[in-house]
């Protein structure tokens, strides 16, 4: 019986892949018709294989798309086809023309009126700026403006003001390291990261001299990250390498590229190099990394007269601040990535691995 | 209706034969052309890229199996199929979360596609069965199976591979398996 099922399994596939001779195809059909049974088994099989095909052209099709969308570049498409933004954005993309010009104007009438007055000359020592972002301050003028119209005593902000800057992550379980700039003073610090999602914060290590605060995420809602992307590097860098960076200078993360211009900082700082990078308050605390993802250094403050000179803290320092962190004060090991999952990638691809990993750093 | 993406993608009629010739250059023009379409009608109506993915290809599964089929009239524009298609799968899936929108943006014309859906459906139950029965079928039979049915090889090569003795063991083996298989996919 066994035996004789396995003949007719075997004939059966010999039929259905056409590897019989006329002859055999001409007994096949007779004995089809005389014996329903075998009529049956030979519908059974055919469509068990048909759905076993049909299976494996869903499997194929799938993989030739998935391997398609992978050459897709979908945050160009996004970019094209995102929803509107809300009114707010709305109204600043149609009367931005309209600000521009009267920023143009004011801009104008307030370098004339320093030019004149021998202002640029006398001021080059407070020419650097640093790049932490008054959350704030277009409220305060307005509470300013409202204040002057109604003609009350000024007294001086009640609220200190909420300031903003970028941080980027040391260690999956929750280590931020950002510029002490960003943070001093702070009653309260919140990161928030490129979802939206703010988790509280606390600093557990300062070292004003290179302009670093490590903080550590202390909310219960924050969970670990994946491991890190991106490695510290422990040489200098060279001048004229390509370089990039992430900052909040606004509430999304926006990327800004640039190249290596020095080997040191603002009148002949060692600790920092210059960037011709564009950055603006808010990058203050952001990552520079090269080519290859390793983080080079950090955003620390652009010179405020020259176009495209900012300068970055070299890695080295931040390495060191983290080994004079009293390891034994942490609740959790602060351990440092020594896998680089970013070299090789495309700028675009990086950007995307990096963004989880980059937070906006919120002062009260 | 907003903004349409302008895509100037090839004409139907190629698609039509890249399909049945199972063209991958075919299939590139197709994804590229047509998939900022259903990322656009996904984005403005509270899904993200992942959804978008999600529900495009299965819409091109829908047009594959419906152009194979052999039942594909070419009396609507394929953009307007696979946008139908899209916006119904999502729709479904917003429904199946119970989210539901207030008003969907659309962004082209559609069509009605509840035939076409159904057959979806039907096929697509099947192949979840087909995948779970051959996922507990194990080996040495999934890959014998795979190896006679789908890849069309031999006995001898089936034989010489999984190192039977005689062609009469592999032929054994492979109606045992043929049997389980037939058990677990139309018991199921």
């Amino acid at each position: 019986m066994m035996k004789s099922d396995i003949e007719l399994t075997n004939q059966i596939d010999a039929y259905l892949r056409g590897e019989l001779t006329d002859s055999e195809i001409a007994d096949f059909e007779k004995k089809r018709v005389e014996d329903p049974a075998f009529d049956i088994k030979v519908v059974e099989q055919q469509n068990l294989v048909l759905h076993l095909t049909d299976y494996a052209d869903r499997m194929k099709l799938s993989s030739e798309m998935n391997a398609i969308h992978e050459t897709l570049d979908i945050y160009d498409l996004k970019n094209q086809v995102a929803p509107e933004a809300p009114l707010i954005r709305r109204m600043w993309k149609k009367y931005r023309i309209n600000t521009a010009i009267a920023a143009t104007v004011a801009l104008i009438a307030v370098s004339g009126t320093l030019l004149s007055t021998g202002y640029f000359s006398k001021t080059i020592s407070t020419n650097v700026s640093l790049l932490r972002r008054e959350i704030n301050s277009i409220k305060k003028s307005q509470n300013a403006l409202i204040k002057n119209i109604n003609d009350k005593p000024n007294k001086g902000p009640v609220n200190p003001g909420q300031f903003g800057g970028t941080g980027f992550a040391l260690s999956s379980n929750g280590y931020v390291v950002t510029n002490y700039h960003v943070v001093q003073g702070a009653d309260s610090l919140y990161v928030q990261n490129s979802e939206g999602e703010a988790f509280k914060a606390k600093m557990i290590y300062i070292d004003p001299t290179y302009d670093l605060a490590v903080l550590q995420i202390t909310d219960p809602a924050f969970k670990d990250l994946d491991i890190l992307p991106y490695t510290f590097k422990k040489t200098v860098s060279d001048v004229g390498e390509d370089v990039f960076t992430i900052g909040f200078p606004r509430d999304d993360q926006v990327f800004g590229k640039g190249y290596l211009s020095s080997k040191n900082g603002y009148a002949g700082d060692t600790v920092a190099y210059q960037v011709s990078i564009p950055v603006n308050p808010g990058n203050s605390g952001g990552p520079l990394l090269d080519n290859r993802g390793n983080i080079i250094g950090i955003i620390n403050g652009k010179q405020t007269q020259v176009d495209g000179a900012a300068f970055a803290i070299k890695s080295t320092y931040i390495l060191k601040s983290i080994e004079a962190i009293p390891q034994d004060s942490l609740d959790e090991k602060l351990i440092i990535s020594k896998r680089n999952s970013l070299s090789g990638l495309s700028r675009k691809d990086q950007f995307k691995k990096l963004e989880p990993f980059v937070y906006m750093v919120k002062v009260y | 209706m907003k903004k349409e993406i302008k895509s100037s993608g090839p004409a139907d009629s190629e698609i039509i034969l890249g399909i049945l010739n199972d063209s991958k250059e075919i299939l590139n023009r197709l994804y590229v052309t047509y998939f900022p379409m259903v990322l656009q009608l996904v984005l403005n109506n509270s899904g993200n890229e992942d959804d978008a993915k999600d529900v495009f290809q299965e819409s091109v599964i829908v047009l594959y199996n419906k152009v194979k089929s052999g039942n594909f009239e070419l009396n609507s524009k394929l953009k307007t199929f696979i946008y139908s298609v899209s916006r119904r799968l999502w729709l479904k899936r917003l429904n199946a979360q119970s989210k539901t929108l207030r008003n969907i943006e659309d962004f082209s014309e559609f069509i009605p596609v509840e035939d076409d859906l159904e057959r979806h459906e039907e096929k697509d139950r099947q192949f979840r069965v087909m995948e779970l029965a051959l996922n507990q079928l194990g080996e040495p039979c999934k890959t014998i199976i795979e190896d006679y049915y789908l890849q069309s090889k031999s006995m001898q090569e089936i034989c010489e591979k999984f190192g039977y003795t005689n062609a009469d063991n592999a032929k054994t083996q492979k109606y045992k398996c043929l049997q389980r298989l037939k058990k677990l996919f139309f018991q199921a």
